[in-house]
């Protein structure tokens, strides 16, 4: 019997040992690729780091632009409708509380204008604050600990010649233990690599100005690789997609089915700069937002980079389905018929048809074409539910583009009952959210 | 064109002739008006058929001011109310022709211009067109109008032939004289002579069964050209040189303009930018240009002490305030004491906008220290001097070319789209079309007043003993007129609410002014029995339960003093099969109301699915408006007016947040649409009582019945508006 | 600066391609009778057909229609659906304030071309996305059946 009790103990031990090496030893966000890596001074070919060439004797303040578009310091900076980079921004995390985003404005009270060098880069790539006290890792500084300095101060030097914004930090509302700054200590050592990008001489130039701009600036896998149980993103299944604030971020591997595996590279690089691609539909939420304040400032040749780094990523089966490439019929009687959902279609003809047309190619624009849309083919029709529920503010080629939010004034019954009809009329398959899962959707997202 | 008399060389007021020369370009369509002769009390009948109504004491009726005949026998009825879809250019045109003895084809109803003297409403001696008063106020005068023209007319043949009035009749647009031969005189050949005639002191209306046109379903005068494009509403104006703007006015009540960052703007061409204290406009070629230049302004507001207001502190401040007693609206017997089981309950409706189809715009041209302006406006005369306030001119000197209304549902009862493009106008070089984009009209409205109701009634033996309520909510009267109620007592607020069509032997209403921080309010189609209807009939309906009875009988019970009421209310109990069986979650309600001077009993049948979802799948009035004009044009209001009211129940609520209203279009200020309209019967019962109004009670019936049928449906009880569906669906019983 | 083919007749519109054609119509060809709703496509007031097929003109881009024929209000009793709707709607007084009936007629004119019996579920599908704040829907429904069975 003891040694029974012994063996299970044993057993324990040994799985708990196991699970937190499972937890701990991730891949590095690279690691997938072939051949070693070198020390940033010891790559020969293009350097992989700063500002495209087109830049390369632009001043620091132009470089530190660019650098902060690619990095999208603006996405998590600005609360919305509020000024620029002055923080605010709230990120809910269910079961722990809410954290603000502070002030980045040159503002010496309430921003970052007595930062000096080194601990602005101390902030940035280690997430340790001026006060020595530690940032939590919603602040991304496990990817822009890739960054280099020099980087890193081009991007302070572009903050620090904007408008101060007078703007005090909200204060954050965690629950203990998650109020402790200091055990962050630990999640770094466990999980911030604390050492800047190296690159791989055995991948293209290409590919590693398209590494470094996807790790260590664009921080994509912040939203697109689903993370373990210590919150750290888990790279064994890098950019195979997850659900961040209510949102799906899909599957960006080269997957033929749920990932970009089946884009033509014109359709990548389309979507990449400018969040839109004809016959794959538009970004909308938290990729909008991406899009319009971060990816549509890079260059051609660094989007072609960033396109050939994702072309080799591991492809991952994310178990979505096949998008359905063809239009609606344009009768309502035919294809996902009325009776197959009687509010939801009854809610597309009053407040939907009239831009997505009952094809779902959209007779008034492109942009409104739900025919090739990934979202619309996602059976969980989450990402549809909450432009639904939230609309959609995008900017492409400087012109603003826009779905109305009807969140406010459809019930969750509805809001389901439209998402699951248009899954079903215009996707590979009919959603079956309920009311509440529209409620769990608007409460993970607000 | 020849004009009914007297052609006066010049116009014995000055201010008038000014007046009328200013508002020359076509409007007044020669008109000329003599108006000491609207001081003389003429044109009076001395006998009425019953149930006309009398004009009151002192208001003197000029028919010259109202009617001119050309010389083809056309009449052109200038018409003192706005058609703004109810169909008063068709009633009000019925009313002057059928009395005149003319074919309605024959009338073309223009707009009056805003003089008050001579087109103010009988009632009140201003121009205005709400209330569901157009055919109340004007019903007899119209009808004196036509009658003494007729009889000028009448004159002039006798004249002509040197035979006695007496012996002439008329038919169509002619005088006839059956004693020698059947010869004729057209109206156009008589109007001439006619017009050199004195008004008659005294007229006789045709009775009642003389009545070609008054009380026979007519097709409206309006609406072929609404049909085709070439109806012409305010928007609509184009003129040379015309440029357009659209505006942004400050989000928050008394806010003011902090900053604009104009560097985007600047790289558009073609376009001006006018920035005043509280307002920034983009004036350009077309509407595009300018809402793409304001698109690019980064305004900032000063949102001043109001920037902070949200929606919960308004609703805590009402429900503070409607704590605290009233003035007093009502009284009958002793409420306190009143013998048995007391029910104490709170109503509670949401602030609404209007969302009129037109967006606001209006048209202005400052110029030679006057100013010329094209709109669609409910009061004219207001709308005129307003014009000329802002730019401190006599209102002589505002030229004001009326069109019709895309909807006016209360919203153009203000004047604000009229000073707000006179002050973008000032800043203008020739002519600017202000059009606001939707989403300005639906945040820079005036909006229905968010109510409490705190009410308590006593039922003993089947019977209400004890009825009180106190209405709280801000006043609409002190909003517009900027100064304070007499005694605390909004007379205004308290239709639908002191009537006591119930009879209850104990019975006190009173009303208590809870003026809304952050948000202006104004009257809304329905106006005050849309609270007090509500409130009242939800209340009945819970005294019913409450007594284990059921509503039709329940109200039936209690409506002896009220005969009317009582007879619409079997009807329609009758009409939509109240007792029948139906599937379960389906329920009727019903509503019995006099308002606007109508009776009208409504039931409303629908359905709550477990998911919160209410269908409303038949409603059925029954109106008794004493004296109908236009009948079809009464059902159509009726109908609409039911999904007018339906849509507020449903969806309606405006909210505030940082001092700024929430919802900005029909996306989130949601409307009702035709996959969701319910099939609607409604009947009428015809007698000779005195009219009542037509635009508003199926309004304020709507929301009651509704209620109603989801309580009897579901068992749930509704005590706030809009309906919450969400909440319908987490709720299986109690009140919410 | 694109050439538009309104009502038969050729426009060079002197605007930006993006520029919708409720705007062209309204502020620089003269065509008043399309309206001005609600300017997101929501409320159906600025229904124009664009080779007889209904679409809303406020957010449809000039630039983007090239050679296909658009039909307004003004012209479109000229066509025998249009005329036949037109009558309809005064047949039974369909119109109160008319605001948005330009745009009710346009609606049910491209239904009736397509659909010529139309029961109440093509009703409710061709038209939910016209708003009419007088609340006319009931008389709109019988007009569009009336119109149906007009010869």
């Amino acid at each position: 019997m003891k040694r029974l009790l012994l063996a299970v103990l044993a057993v324990i031990v040994i799985a708990g040992a196991g699970l937190g090496v499972w937890l701990v030893a991730i891949p590095g966000p690279t690691a997938f690729a072939k051949g070693a890596t070198v020390a940033l001074a010891d790559y020969r070919a293009a350097n992989p780091t700063g500002v495209p060439t087109e830049l390369a004797s632009a001043d620091l303040v132009a470089r530190g632009e660019y650098l902060t578009h690619a990095a999208d310091c603006f996405a998590c900076h600005t609360a919305k409708g509020g000024k620029a980079y002055a923080g605010g921004l709230a990120f809910n995390l269910p079961g722990m509380g809410t954290l603000y985003s502070t002030n980045i404005t040159p503002d010496r009270a309430t921003g970052i204008g007595n930062y000096t060098d080194q601990q602005f880069i101390d902030a940035v790539r280690r997430g340790v604050r001026a006060d020595g006290q530690h940032l939590y890792p919603a602040m991304s500084y496990a990817a822009y600990t890739y960054m280099t300095d020099t980087d890193a101060l081009a991007i302070k030097a572009y903050l620090f010649s904007l408008p101060p914004v007078a703007a005090p930090a909200v204060d954050n509302k965690m629950a203990f233990p998650f109020n402790q700054r200091w055990l962050m200590a630990f999640w770094n050592a466990a999980y911030n690599a604390n050492a800047v990008y190296r690159p791989n001489p055995s991948q293209s130039p290409e590919w590693n100005r398209g590494a470094y701009l996807a790790e260590a600036l664009g921080h994509c896998g912040e939203c697109h690789t689903p993370r373990n149980p210590a919150f750290a993103l888990d790279n064994r299944d890098k950019f195979a997609g997850t659900i961040t604030a209510g949102w799906r971020a899909y599957n960006i591997t080269p997957d033929p089915t749920s990932g970009l595996g089946a884009w033509s590279d014109t359709d990548l690089a389309t979507y990449l700069s400018t969040g839109h691609a004809e016959g794959h539909g538009g970004a909308a939420g938290p990729m909008g937002e991406a899009s319009d304040n971060s990816l549509s400032y890079l260059t051609q040749p660094d989007i072609h980079a960033l396109m050939v780094y994702l072309r080799s990523i591991p492809a991952t089966s994310g178990g979505l389905p096949q998008v359905t490439l063809a239009p609606a019929p344009a009768s309502y009687r035919q294809g996902v018929t009325p009776d197959a959902n009687p509010r939801g279609a009854a809610i597309f003809a009053s407040a939907c048809a009239s831009c997505h047309s009952w094809t779902g190619v959209s007779s008034l624009s492109k942009y409104a074409t739900l025919t090739g849309d990934r979202a619309i083919n996602d059976p969980s029709a989450m990402n549809v539910a909450q432009a639904v529920i939230h609309g959609v503010q995008r900017k492409i080629d400087g012109k603003a583009v826009f779905m109305p939010s009807f969140g406010a004034a459809y019930s969750n019954d509805e809001i389901a009952a439209v998402a699951n009809y248009v899954t079903a009329r215009f996707g590979a398959e009919g959603a079956a959210l309920k009311a509440s899962d529209v409620a769990k959707l608007k409460d993970q997202s607000e | 064109m020849t004009m009914l008399a007297p052609i006066a060389p010049s116009l014995s007021r000055r201010g008038f002739l000014t007046a009328g020369a200013a508002l020359g370009g076509g409007l007044l369509m020669g008109f000329r008006i003599d108006v000491a002769q609207a001081a003389v009390p003429s044109a009076l009948p001395s006998a009425l058929p019953p149930g006309v109504p009398p004009v009151p004491n002192g208001y003197s009726i000029n028919p010259n001011a109202f009617v001119a005949i050309a010389p083809d026998g056309k009449v052109t009825f200038q018409i003192p109310q706005e058609e703004m879809g109810q169909g008063v250019y068709t009633s009000l045109s019925q009313l002057i022709a059928d009395d005149l003895d003319v074919a309605l084809d024959r009338v073309t109803p223009v707009p009056a211009p805003p003089v008050e003297a001579l087109y103010g409403s009988p009632g009140s001696g201003r121009m205005g067109t709400g209330g569901s008063r157009s055919v109340r106020s004007f019903y007899t005068v119209l009808r004196v109008v036509g009658a003494s023209a007729r009889a000028m007319l009448v004159q002039a043949a006798a004249d002509r032939w040197q035979v006695d009035p007496k012996t002439l009749r008329t038919d169509n647009g002619e005088v006839i004289d059956d004693a020698n031969g059947g010869r004729r005189l057209s109206y156009g050949e008589l109007a001439q002579a006619a017009s050199a005639l004195p008004v008659p002191t005294d007229v006789v209306l045709k009775a009642d069964k003389d009545l070609k046109l008054i009380g026979k379903p007519v097709h409206r005068l309006d609406t072929p050209a609404k049909v085709n494009g070439t109806a012409q509403y305010g928007i609509d104006v184009r003129l040379p040189g015309l440029r357009i703007a659209t505006l942004a006015a400050s989000p928050v009540v008394g806010g003011k303009v902090a900053h604009v960052d104009d560097g985007e703007f600047k790289k558009l061409p073609g376009l001006q930018l006018v920035v005043l204290d509280d307002i920034v406009a983009v004036v350009g070629p077309h509407f595009w240009a300018a809402k793409t230049g304001l698109d690019a302004l980064d305004i900032t507001w000063d949102g001043g002490p109001d920037g902070k207001i949200d929606s919960p502190q308004l609703w805590q401040a009402l429900r503070e305030t409607s704590a605290k007693p009233g003035a007093l609206g009502t009284n009958k017997g002793d409420t306190t004491k009143a013998e048995g089981d007391r029910l104490d309950v709170a109503y509670e409706l949401p602030f609404l906008s209007h969302a009129p189809m037109e967006p606001q715009n209006f048209t202005v041209h400052v110029k030679d220290g006057g100013c010329e302006m094209w709109g669609g406006s409910q009061v004219q005369a207001a709308a005129w001097n307003a014009a000329a306030k802002v730019l401190g001119i006599k209102p002589e000197k505002v030229v004001f070319h009326n069109y019709m209304l895309g909807g006016g549902f209360g919203r153009r009862l203000d004047v604000d789209m009229v000073t707000k493009a006179v002050r973008i106008a000032q800043k203008v070089d020739g002519p600017v079309k202000v059009v606001w984009t939707r989403e300005e009209d639906i945040t820079q409205d005036v909006y229905r007043p968010a109510y409490r109701n705190v009410m308590s009634a006593t039922l003993k033996d089947g019977k209400v003993t004890g009825w009180s309520h106190r209405i709280a909510a801000g006043s609409v009267a002190v909003r517009m007129s900027g100064k304070p109620l007499d005694g605390g007592l909004d007379r205004g607020a308290l239709e639908g609410a002191t009537e006591n069509n119930y009879g209850v032997p104990n019975f006190h209403v009173e009303f208590i002014e809870a003026k809304p921080r952050a948000i202006n309010v104004g009257y809304w189609r329905g106006v005050a029995p849309n609270n007090n209807v509500f409130a009242s009939e939800s209340l009945m309906d819970e005294l019913a339960l409450k007594a284990g009875q059921d509503p039709v009988a329940f109200r039936l019970a209690h409506l002896s003093s009220t005969p009317r009421l009582k007879a619409a209310v079997e009807r329609v109990a009758k009409e939509a099969n109240w007792g029948s069986p139906l599937p379960s979650r389906v329920g009727r309600g019903i509503c019995a109301q006099f308002a606007f001077g109508t009776f009208i009993a409504t039931i409303a049948e629908a359905e709550v699915d477990t998911s919160g979802h209410v269908r409303v799948r038949r409603m059925t009035s029954v109106i008794d408006a004493g004296r109908v004009v236009n009948p079809d044009g009464m059902l159509a209001q009726v109908q609409g007016g039911l999904i007018f009211g339906l849509t507020a129940a449903l969806y309606g609520e405006i909210t505030i947040k940082d001092g700024r209203v929430e919802q900005r279009n029909f996306n989130d200020y949601r409307m009702m649409r035709i996959n969701e309209a319910p099939s609607i019967d409604v009947y009428m019962i015809e007698n000779t009582e005195a009219p009542g109004g037509i635009g508003e009670p199926g309004v304020t019936a709507a929301a009651p019945s509704l209620v109603n049928a989801i309580a009897a449906a579901t068992g749930v009880r509704l005590r706030r508006l809009p309906i919450d569906r969400d909440k319908l669906a987490e709720r299986k019983t109690a009140s919410l | 600066m694109p050439t538009l083919r309104i009502n038969g007749q050729s426009h060079l519109i002197d605007a930006p391609d993006d520029m919708p054609l409720l705007w062209a119509l309204r502020d620089m060809v003269g065509l008043t009778g399309t309206k001005f709703g609600c300017g997101i496509a929501q409320c159906g007031a600025c229904t124009v057909h664009l080779d007889g097929k209904a679409v809303r003109s406020c957010l449809l881009p000039i630039g983007s229609i090239g050679n296909q024929a658009i039909t307004t209000i003004e012209a479109i009793g000229d066509t025998a659906t249009g005329a036949k709707v037109q009558k309809a709607w005064l047949d039974i007084e369909v119109v109160q304030c008319g605001y948005c009936q330009s745009g009710q007629i346009m609606a049910a004119t491209a239904l009736l071309n397509a659909t010529p019996k139309p029961d109440d579920n093509d009703i409710d599908a061709a038209m939910a996305g016209n708003i009419c704040r007088c609340g006319t829907y009931v008389r709109i429904r019988q007009a569009i059946k009336n119109a149906a069975v007009s010869a």
